[in-house]
């Protein structure tokens, strides 16, 4: 009971301060403009052929399309989670929300649940979305997309989303300042980002999921559920960690 | 049973020691006025009350409960108003006062008749459907003292609650922390020592991180305040008047000498000497008396004496 009444709260934030709306068009416009982006490419590169450069590409295919995707949520997705997560809790600190709440019989743990379901929702439902937006638009571009591969890729990124949502909720709750807590989030996705660039580390952190989900993208061979296992630990890990240390901080 | 009793109750940051064993102990259905400038340990003690810090050392109890134990806390019955209430912007002060009474799990229907009548008795009703971003100091403090209430608490903590109130305002607080008296214990902190003589049945003071004294009002009086010779003058004798307080100053019965504009106040440490030498004193001054009248001392009288004496050790 006393979790559904801060998830409704959360929730309700989400989309009272236009959070939501922000994250659900930007994750639209990226989901729409990447199919158009991949069917476009070819074309305006033949523009550069009126200036004396002669670029030869293959004709554009839904795969095009899904790597795009890929590369687009990946990038602007994770920088979104780390701008609308870092002041979910410090921010509440900072302004003396969480103290005047956390008198009131609502756990410490109730309030961390609330606040990391209400975003972790608020970015799945947004992902949806895109999703939608994207195999729809595919299909008009290309005419056909295989639907149980476009699920497995969304699920692959929206894992991949979640692991950067937990870790700049444990920042959060960590630093009393927002700022902090966006760098050093921020410093953890860069340090993630190099040491999936070395091959024997690289395939158990987080990243390799997009490698999956670009595997999947040209149907080659290569699962990572080593990663699956290790991102949803990372998730566990900052989450309980988190809850730890916020249950010793003084308000 | 008492309502509030704290052991030894104590509390540092680093090296800074903000609560020193602290010994206190509130009746149930009584004011307590807590009382100390500005840093003295107020809010820490606050804090460690409702569970928000923890002590370095030391036991509480608050609604029979033992709070220092760490694992149980009577958060159904207390209710708390921070010294600077914050509230989610976005939200109605109507919305935020409901989101709090569902952490209560106050019943649907009751909850709105609750939240209707906070409204009303805090004066926020035509406020209600505003949201709180736009809210004014006094209206926020006037909504934090709302949500504090929603549960019916036995005790309530008010950090400093009539800050940032226009008179009128406050008037109105103290009038409702009175009422409260009769359903609740209300420990209320402040540095406005009129607030403290209005409404509160006993008076803590405290001064970096110590407890001076804690007292009935009256009783603190009687206790600690000597009766205070209070002087007035002709005008226009404002230099002469400085002087002579100055000479006062010098006499060893003389424990304190107020000089402004026309009038002087001696708090004197030989009550007997005092009177028997004042008014030769005057005498010999040559200054035109208008007024002259051992007064009964003001608590803010005592208040500062008793602050002046710890600094001093």
């Amino acid at each position: 009971m006393t979790f559904l009444v801060p998830l409704s709260k959360e929730i309700k934030e989400q989309l009272r301060t236009y959070r939501f709306l922000i994250v659900a068009a930007a994750f639209i416009f990226f989901g729409l403009l990447s199919p158009l982006l991949a069917k476009m490419t070819p074309e305006l590169l033949k523009g550069l052929e009126t200036s004396g450069i002669s670029i030869q590409l293959p004709p554009p295919t839904t795969t095009d399309a899904l790597v795009q995707y890929l590369k687009n949520l990946t990038q602007f997705g994770v920088l979104l989670v780390i701008l609308l997560v870092m002041g979910s809790v410090a921010q509440e600190k900072e302004r003396g929300t969480a103290s005047m709440i956390l008198s009131k019989p609502l756990s410490r743990l109730s309030f961390l649940a609330a606040k990391f379901a209400g975003l972790s929702l608020s970015f799945l439902f947004s992902l949806a979305l895109a999703g939608i937006a994207c195999y729809y638009y595919t299909i008009i571009l290309f005419g056909r997309l295989d639907g149980l591969l476009f699920v497995k890729i969304n699920l692959l990124l929206g894992l991949w989303l979640l692991v950067y949502i937990a870790i700049t909720l444990f920042f959060s709750t960590l630093a009393r300042s927002q700022v902090v807590a966006g760098g050093l989030a921020f410093a953890i996705l860069i340090v993630l980002s190099m040491l999936s660039g070395i091959p024997r580390v690289g395939r158990y952190l987080p990243g390799e999921l997009l490698s999956w989900a670009n595997r999947l993208t040209v149907d080659a061979p290569g699962d990572a559920w080593w990663a699956v296992v290790i991102s949803l630990g990372i998730i566990l890990a900052c989450f309980a960690t988190a809850w730890q240390v916020f249950e010793r901080q003084e308000l | 049973m008492s309502a509030i009793r704290c052991e030894g109750l104590s509390k540092s940051f680093g090296k800074v020691v903000a609560l020193r064993d602290l010994d206190l102990t509130v009746e149930p259905k009584t004011v307590f006025g807590y009382l100390g400038p500005n840093g003295a340990g107020k809010t820490t003690t606050i804090r460690l009350l409702v569970g928000l810090a923890r002590p370095r050392r030391g036991k509480a109890w608050v609604a029979g409960q033992e709070i220092t134990l760490g694992w149980r806390f009577p958060r159904q019955q207390i209710g708390y108003l921070p010294e600077d209430p914050a509230f989610y912007n976005w939200m109605t002060g109507q919305e935020f006062l409901t989101y709090v009474g569902r952490l209560f799990s106050i019943p649907g229907g009751e909850l709105k008749r609750r939240v209707a009548e906070l409204l009303e008795l805090v004066n926020l009703r035509e406020a209600a459907k505003r949201r709180t971003g736009g809210y004014s100091k006094g209206m926020r403090q006037r909504l934090g003292i709302a949500q504090a209430l929603i549960n019916w608490p036995s005790v309530l903590f008010l950090d400093e609650p009539a800050s940032g109130l226009d008179p009128m305002g406050r008037r109105d607080v103290l009038a409702l922390i009175d009422r409260l008296r009769e359903e609740a214990t209300v420990f209320m902190s402040t540095h406005i020592l009129a607030d403290v003589e209005r409404v509160c049945d006993t008076i803590g003071i405290i001064n970096r991180g110590q407890l001076l004294m804690q007292a009935g009002r009256e009783e603190l009086r009687e206790k600690y305040a000597s009766p205070v010779f209070e002087m007035e003058f002709d005008k226009g004798l404002g230099e002469r008047i400085s002087g002579w307080a100055d000479d006062l100053r010098r006499l060893s019965w003389v424990d304190r000498v107020e000089a402004e504009g026309d009038g002087v106040r001696v708090f004197a440490g030989d009550v007997g000497v005092a009177k028997r030498e004042l008014p030769r004193l005057i005498v010999a001054s040559d200054l035109a008396l208008v007024r002259y009248e051992l007064a009964r001392p003001s608590l803010e009288d005592v208040f500062v004496r008793l602050v002046q004496r710890s600094e001093r050790r």
